[in-house]
């Protein structure tokens, strides 16, 4: 059974169609790549998928269970976690405090109004598990406002990792990160492989052709191509339509 | 990687500042009466009293308005809820303060529960305003219960007994009663905001889409915060109604919701001692301006200005800017 189904997605601003019937796939440890130019709709479908905004009609299945109308939060708990491509963090929280709280989400009661939970072990050790994975360990005691923006990304994964999800939505977790950073959170990622099921949103070309097992070119809200990524790299329609038809593919 | 450095700041350590200012606001009020009675003015103890109360009120109001960024502008109607429990419940001869309390806590629980779940489907000024709705809705039952005086309010023919025991008819008694129940009240607060509830409630505060992100859903937390912010708020009615031996509705005007939020605002929002320092402050200054002139509404607005915008943190900000110089 395919991890995550969607069927026939729509979704429209007024006029503008931003989902045009979207029907797409992601098996259990797949890396599943979509790919697309900028306003193409990609964050509004990872809205949709992780229950922030409900689709006008198709349908979402994870695992076989319909969560077309599951909150976000009950999408969670289901192990379906997202990261943003717009940083969304608690800004006064510290690193480890931020992570923490993911934690407590699925650890245990949220109702429990006297003990000190900065002496919560538990809590500290799983997030201090989850920051490692995301390699941003170092700044657990830093204020979560006061990181760098490459931390910040790093900081959006972990937390998404802390809630111990089967599936994960990753929207363009490498925006705005460059060099030799971009590097290791690809490398990352790489690591992540096959231990999660994964939707991966992302511009950097390079990054896609060497992380994802399959491709999908999402454009004007319309998926044009699905496919192996020398197969997508090799389609016609997608060179025009998106690649631009130049050789500046990576080889 | 390149740019992770290793020496973390430690975080800010924001809770010692928040107990220690609390403990000495709570060694200055235990002081308090000797002063009263080394200066042979007695009405002082009745105004002390008044302030404990409001203390209760305002940190109160702060675990949602500072904790769960909920401006809830209805506020005093629990003020009012505490009140009329005294008053209606000694009216059946049931003047033990426990069961008059526990009266209060229970209406503020069932008012709390159905107004917070109405009105937490709203959000910013209109949250403020549902909110200011309903605790109009409330000050005008209270002025149509004839029986109690309505619009007049009703005098108390006694006070609340405590263990069968008249002993809050003394004022220093019902001072230090007051004091006590504010102290609890503050332990009981300080825990809820340093435990796994409150970290859910704070983080909902920083960013509710996030908190959604990770699997809460923040409209649970925030109405138990609303719920628990407005049975403690109607205890310090209990306390307002004993002190002024008098309830009406006058303490459930909107008004007196705005006060409790300029208490807050004034003291500081979202460190529990900054409220309880601002509900001093702002009687203090009642008190005092209103001796000086009738137009104190007037410089005590002026005064509101200024501090919001020299000191946006209130009472509590111009105390660690002034530290914070100090240990420079
Ligand atoms: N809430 C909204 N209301 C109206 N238009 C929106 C909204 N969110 C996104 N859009 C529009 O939908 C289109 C797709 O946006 P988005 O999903 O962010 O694209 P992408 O992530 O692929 O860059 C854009 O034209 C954007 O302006
Ligand atoms: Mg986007």
């Amino acid at each position: 059974m395919s991890r995550l189904v969607v069927e026939n997605l729509n979704k429209s601003f007024g006029a503008l169609t931003v989902t045009d019937d979207v029907s797409l796939t992601v098996e259990p440890g797949e890396l599943h790549a979509i790919i697309g130019p900028n306003g193409a709709g990609k964050t509004t479908l990872v809205a949709q998928l992780s229950g922030q905004l409900a689709p006008d009609s198709g349908r979402v299945t994870l695992d076989g269970r319909d969560i077309t109308r599951a909150s976000m939060p009950e999408r969670v708990r289901m192990g379906l976690a997202r990261s943003f491509q717009i940083t969304q963090i608690l800004p006064g929280f510290t690193v480890l405090e931020n992570v923490a709280l993911a934690v407590q989400a699925r650890q245990g009661s949220s109702f429990r109004f006297f003990g000190d939970v900065v002496r919560e072990t538990a809590l500290n050790d799983a997030a201090m598990a989850a920051l490692a994975e995301a390699g941003i360990d170092e700044r657990a005691a830093a204020i979560a406002s006061e990181l760098s923006h490459g931390e910040h990304r790093r900081l959006e994964l972990a937390m998404a990792l802390a809630t111990k999800p089967s599936t994960l939505l990753l929207d363009e977790p490498l925006a705005g990160v460059g060099g030799e950073e971009s590097d290791a959170f690809v490398a990352r990622l790489m690591a992540m492989k096959g231990r999660f099921t994964m939707l991966l949103i992302e511009h950097d070309m390079d990054a896609v052709f060497a992380l994802a097992d399959r491709v999908s070119v999402l454009v004007y809200g319309r998926i044009i191509a699905t496919g192996a990524p020398d197969e997508v790299r090799a389609d016609p329609a997608v060179r025009t339509a998106y690649l631009g038809d130049e050789e500046e593919i990576p080889a | 990687m390149s740019v992770v450095s290793t020496s973390a700041p430690a975080r800010a350590p924001v809770l010692a500042p928040r107990v220690k200012a609390a403990l000495v606001l709570f060694t200055l009020f235990a002081l308090f009466p000797p002063v009263v009675t080394a200066l042979d003015d007695p009405f002082l103890i009745l105004i002390g009293t008044r302030i404990l109360a409001y203390a209760i009120a305002a940190m109160a109001l702060d675990l949602i308005l500072g904790y769960g960024a909920m401006v809830s502008f209805g506020h005093a109607a629990y003020l009012g809820f505490g009140t009329y429990a005294v008053a209606i419940l000694s009216s059946y001869g049931i003047h033990d303060i426990l069961l008059q309390t526990a009266a209060a806590i229970a209406l503020s629980a069932v008012f709390a529960f159905v107004t917070g779940a109405i009105s937490l489907r709203t959000r910013g000024v209109y949250f403020i305003m549902i909110t200011l709705a309903f605790g109009q809705m409330a000050f005008f039952f209270f002025i149509s219960l004839s029986a109690y005086g309505g619009d007049d309010g009703y005098g108390l023919r006694q006070r609340s007994t405590l263990f069968g025991s008249d002993v809050l008819e003394n004022e220093y008694a019902l001072y230090y009663a007051t004091l006590v129940v504010l102290i609890g009240l503050f332990a009981l607060s300080h825990r809820i905001v340093g435990s796994r509830f409150g970290r859910v409630l704070t983080g909902i505060r920083e960013n509710a889409t996030r908190m959604e992100a990770i699997g809460y859903s923040p409209f649970r937390y925030q109405l138990t915060a609303f719920v628990i912010s407005g049975c403690m708020t109607s205890i310090a009615g209990v306390f307002l109604a004993n002190q002024a031996e008098f309830v009406s509705p006058a303490f459930m005007s909107w008004h007196r919701s705005g006060e409790l939020i300029v208490m807050v605002v004034l003291g500081g929002i979202g460190t529990l001692s900054g409220a309880i320092g601002g509900a001093v402050a702002a009687l203090l200054l009642e008190e005092f301006l209103g001796k000086l002139t009738e137009h104190w509404r007037l410089w005590f607005g002026l005064f509101l200005v200024l501090m919001v915008l020299f000191s946006p943190r209130g009472i509590t900000g111009l105390i660690q800017q002034i530290q914070q110089g100090r240990a420079r």
